[in-house]
Order: structure tokens, then sequence, then C-alpha cells
């Protein structure tokens, strides 16, 4: 177990800065997720953490040790690839068994952890297979014993349940999971996949452009999003966001600080009649396009602030319909000009007020 | 009327149903015969009829041909010559295969890597793969000439005396060799480098996470990764060594005192300088055996071990 601190790191490729400045604190114990889209840098993290790559500035300590000039073996680190990296031409005991051989541990110790280990993610039967005979959330596991015999102060996983069936994944993230809280090792877990983040994570780092959008607990995440770019990325479909000249028509007294309003799908209802309850924008609107998902569905509606998601899960309407959108006044986010939620600007209090042009 | 005709019709459908039927049966032989036509008429006629001159004395100008038995296979046994040069060709053929390969493994692992040196000396290491064998012999001849070669040279400017590299039964063998890992090197070594840059590069990056030691590396993981490449080197190695032909007929002819003659220059040397067809197509039948025997033995033994993605 460690702390993992990222003072001031920067990573340029030449000319092309994938890395900006970034200063962070993993909590020691913690579950943490870094996520963004690709290309966001957060992999370059991930490498550096491990010490595949050098960063360009900055200090990465593990523990209490700087581990700048440290190669990866010596980091006290375990690493779960994407593509599993498992050495195809040894079984799964002689994966598991390699880096305690080249560790020099003895050989009933060896035997021991490795029974352990295999106990632990259910591969007792298949020790004595090689990869190719394994599916892949097998090889996963395998992959997960590696990294888990080594005992090392943090687990780095880098997309590891990218390359599993849509089932299996949410079955393995249930187990990650679990192993999380049994070994309460550090964790640092590299996705692309928001709801892989906000289902596993502890902590959530979002990541844009090699800058940190926001970092918090998920739920907080999805509440207080930090900026357009966290309130986009997070959430199924992403937050209805407008300028607010937009809303201007409809609202008076949006303060002049709120260059941006935006509300998430699932928080303005949708109905065939106008109800007109008070303190909520009603909206008259036209579907466009309708996906019927079982429990919910999920509309494409047009109206006079522009198109916009809305999620909902009552009985569907039917397709190309006239219908009305309400959004509730206190669950609107204001966003200022450059993009961020500033704490001023968190109308939670007056929010329903200034709206309303009370104030 | 119109009964005869219409049966006449029937039969006539019949009839072309039957000749469709049996073209579809046909045409894939049809279609794989050029190539089985030319398969027989270049390697299995030829392969039979050498067994067959093999029973028999003909000097290519006779009428007749001489049946005689297996006197030419106990005659070839009891050649002391033969016996040299079935010598001669395993040593060639082993210590020309494992200097290729080693050598070039190591060259692969030190050429693998970006960077326009590194293309440079890929490109010089290949290039002698693309020149022919008579002008390799042509040059090596004079780079190793004992009075005037370009090695004798440099060999005499760090004050080491002259080698007679090839006029010397002792040297001869051991020169033909250095020619032969020389042409062969670059391209086992462009091979070698494709086999390394196929294995993924997290396998690695694992093996570091693991503190794995660099020679237990290349013994656990690069080896095993590449042993598709090895083994298919190694054969077309074996095979080609044995049957090399060009450089010996130029540099050496066989000599000096037969210590540099193989296989196929003694059957060359029999067949067509000594016009001992017979005793030549046996040692030909020996010499597929040899190869059989050997290509059985290393697929049997090694396929085992060939891990294949």
């Amino acid at each position: 177990m460690a702390e993992i601190r990222l003072e001031n790191i920067s990573k340029a490729f030449n000319e092309d800065r994938v890395v900006k400045n970034i200063s962070l604190t993993i909590k020691e114990g913690s579950f943490t997720v870094l996520v963004g889209p690709s290309g966001c840098g957060k992999s370059t993290i991930l490498r550096m953490l491990a010490g595949f790559e050098k960063q360009t500035e900055g200090d990465i300590w593990i523990g209490d040790k700087l581990v700048n000039d440290l190669s990866p073996s010596k980091r006290d680190i375990a690493m779960v690839f994407q593509n599993y990296a498992l050495y195809p031409t040894m079984t799964v005991k002689g994966n598991i068994e390699f880096g305690l051989t080249n560790r020099k541990v003895p050989k009933k110790e060896r035997q021991q952890l490795i029974e352990e280990i295999a106990g632990i993610v259910g591969l007792t039967e298949h020790l004595n297979k090689k990869p190719d005979k394994l599916s892949g959330g097998q090889r996963q596991r395998v992959a997960l014993a590696r990294a888990m015999v080594k005992k090392p102060k943090v687990f780095i996983l880098d997309e590891p349940l990218s390359n599993l069936d849509a089932k299996l994944r949410t079955q393995m993230r249930a187990e990650l999971i679990q192993l999380h809280e049994k070994l309460g090792t550090t964790f640092v877990y590299v996705t692309h996949d928001q709801v892989e983040a906000m289902s596993m994570g502890d902590e959530i780092i979002i990541l844009n452009q090699g800058v940190v959008q926001q970092k918090a607990a998920p739920i907080e995440v999805y509440e207080n999003p930090g900026n357009i770019f966290a309130a986009e990325f997070i959430g199924q479909p992403p937050m209805n966001v407008f300028e607010r000249k937009a809303f201007a028509e409809t609202l008076e007294g949006v303060p002049e600080e709120a260059h941006y309003i935006g509300f998430r799908p699932e928080h303005a209802g949708i109905s065939s009649a106008a109800v007109s309850v008070p303190h909520t924008i009603e909206l008259e609107s036209e579907i466009l396009a309708l996906e019927t998902l079982g429990a919910e569905s999920i509309y494409k509606v047009k109206n006079r602030i522009g198109v916009m998601n809305i999620r909902s899960f009552s009985a569907p309407l039917p397709k190309h319909a006239i219908c009305f959108v309400s959004i509730p006044h206190e669950k609107l986010y204001p966003f200022g000009a450059d993009k961020a939620a500033g704490p001023e600007l968190n109308l939670s209090v007056k929010k329903e007020a200034a709206l309303n042009g009370i104030d | 009327m119109a009964l005869i005709k219409a049966s006449m019709e029937v039969e006539q459908r019949k009839a072309e149903r039957r000749s469709l039927v049996s073209w579809a049966n046909v045409r894939p032989y049809a279609m794989i015969s050029p190539a089985i036509i030319v398969f027989c008429l270049f390697f299995i006629y030829p392969i039979g009829y050498m067994i067959y001159l093999s029973f028999h004395e003909w000097n290519f100008v006779s009428p007749t041909k001489e049946f005689v038995g297996a006197a030419n296979f106990t005659y070839l046994l009891a050649d002391r010559d033969f016996r040299e040069v079935i010598v001669n060709s395993f040593i060639y053929t082993f210590a020309s295969v494992f200097l290729t390969i080693s050598i070039s493994l190591l060259l692969a692992l030190w050429l693998n890597r970006s960077g326009t040196i590194y293309s440079f000396m890929q490109a010089s290491i290949f290039s002698p793969h693309i020149i022919s064998l008579v002008s390799v012999s042509m040059l090596w001849m004079w780079i190793m000439d004992a009075d005037y070669g370009l090695l004798n040279w440099a060999l005499n400017l760090i004050g080491i005396e002259s080698v007679p590299w090839l006029t010397s039964p002792d040297y001869a063998l051991a020169s033909l060799i250095l020619v032969a890992v020389w042409k062969g090197i670059g391209f086992n070594t462009l091979v070698f480098i494709a086999g390394l840059q196929s294995i993924p590069k997290d396998l690695y990056e694992a093996a570091e996470l693991d503190q794995t030691p660099p020679w237990r590396r290349f013994l656990r993981l690069t080896v095993p990764m590449l042993s598709p490449t090895l083994f298919f080197l190694t054969i077309i190695g074996l095979i080609n060594s044995f049957q090399v032909f060009e450089t010996i007929n130029l540099m050496t002819a066989g000599g000096p005192i037969n210590s540099t003659n193989t296989f196929v220059y003694y059957i060359y040397q029999n067949g067509f300088q000594f016009f001992k067809i017979g005793y030549a197509s046996a040692a030909g039948v020996v010499l597929l055996v040899i190869l059989s025997v050997l290509t059985v033995v290393y697929f049997k033994v090694l396929s085992k071990r060939v891990h294949y993605r």
C-alpha cells in the first residue's frame, strides 16, 4: 500500500505536449480511475507511473520514495496490460511463477503462493494450460494473478476489460471491486469508458488534452461537474449544454457570469400534454429520434432552445409527435465563460431565485 | 411424330446433364493438371530415373545401360573419397548453418531498432544476398588470394602471417564456410528482425516488471517467440547447405586433396566429368535419403517445440 504523488508532471513527445503540468495525489488504498477520451494522456500518465516512459518534467513519488530514476522493476508495482501480455509459451502456472523465480523465491514458497492466488482468481483447474487454450475472461484472471502474486504496493491496470464482451465485462467489474476490497492495495485504473469509471472508482480523475478536468468521487462528479467537459463526459447520454442566450428568451435574471447552462437528460420530464409546473421551463418540442431500451427511453428532441437528449423512464411517446419537455430550475447547471463551474456560480441556493428573476 | 420428338429432346437433355456432371467431376483435376504435370516431369520422373540409373552402368553415350544391381552402392560406400565427401558435407552444413543462424540472431537483436544507422546497417548486411553466387565466388577468390588478396594484406598489416585460404586442405573448407556465412547472414538477419518485430512490446514490459534478467529474458521469451522463424531458417539452411555447388565449383573444385568436395559437387564430377552416370546416380540417391531423413527427424523432434501464434 502506498500513496502516489505526481508533482508538476509534463510529458512531451518531440514537440507534442501530451501531459501538461499535472499534480495529483492518489490516496493510499484507493481505487482511482483515470478516465478520458483517447489521446487525453491517461495511458501516458500510467506508463510514466510504471516507469516505461520518463516524464519530461516533474517528480513521481510512490509512498515515500522518489521513483523518477527507478526502473519499472524497482518501483514495487504490478501492471495488468490491455492485451494481458501473458507469456504465450508458458503455462498459466509458468506465467504466475515467472516473476517469483526471477526474484529467487524458494520453490516451496512459490508453490504455496501460486496455489493461494489461483484459488482467489479461480484458476486452480487451469494451471497447466497455455494461455491460448483459455477464454478471454480466464486470460484476464491469469494477468491479475500474475500481478497479485508479487504483492505489490500499487496495482496499475491499463484498460483491462476492453477486450472482453459486455456480459463478461460487467462480471469482471464486480470481481475487480471485490478484489480491491480484499487486497486493500492502491489501484490505479485507466479506462475510456465512463461507466467503468463511475462503477468502480473511489475517485475519478477526468482528463482531457493532458490536463486534469476534475478529480472527485464518482457521485460528486455526477452531481457537481467541475466544468462543461466533465459534465458532458460523465452521464449517458451526456449533459445538454446551451449558451445562455438560448435560455434568455425563456427566463430572465440569469446571472451575467453564467455563459452556459446545462441540464442532465434524466432530469428533464417529457409528456404529451403541457403540465405547467411552477419553477420549471416548459418547451414545446418535436421528437426527432427515439431509442427504446426497455426500462428507459432516450429521446432526441428539437425545440426553440436547440436539439437536446431527454431520458425518460415512462412509457415511450410516438416518434415525430409533438411533446412537452419540462426542466426544473433546480436541476440547471450554470457554467462560466471559461466553461468552468465556478463556486460563485454554484446556484444551488440562489439558483431558483436567479433564474426566476427575483434575486 | 410429336412423341418421337419429345423423347429425343429428353434423351438430349439427359446427355447434356451427363456431360455436365462428368465435367464437374473432372474439373478439379483439369485445374491442377498443369502443376501436376510439371511436378511429375521435373521432380518425380528425374527422381525415378535417377533411382533406375543407380542400378546401372552407363557413360552417357553408350546405347546400352548395363544392369549392375547394387554394385554402384557397395562401391560407393567402400569409396574413401565418398566417405570424405559425406564428412565434408556434414561439417560444411552444420558449421555454416550454426554460424549463420547464431550470428544473424545476434545481429538482428542489435539492429532491431529504429534510426538511420540501423537502417543503413540492415541494408548493408542484406546486400550480399542479392549478389549472384558466381560473383560472390569470384569476389572471395580475389579477397582470399594467398599472395595479393585483401584478407592476407589486412592480416599482414596487423602482423599476422599470410594464410593459404583456398590452397591448403586445412583452411579451404573453413574458407568456404566463411563465404557461405557472409552470403547467408543478410537474409537470415532480415527474417529474424521481422520475427523480433512481431513479438508484442508489452511482453517485454511484463518481463521487466517481473524483474527478468536479460539472459533469461532472451532464453525464455525471445527464443520461444522466435521459434517458428528459427525452425524455418534452420531447415532452409540445412537443405541449401547440403546442396552447395557454385562456390565449390568456382573456388576450389573440390580440392585441395578432396578437402572441400561435398555431395553435389561429387555427383557432378562423377556424372559430368568422369561420365560415371550410374555411380553418380547412386550418390544422388544417398543424398536424397540423407536429406529426407534429416528433414523428417527435424520436423518430428522440433516441430512440437515450435510456438505458432
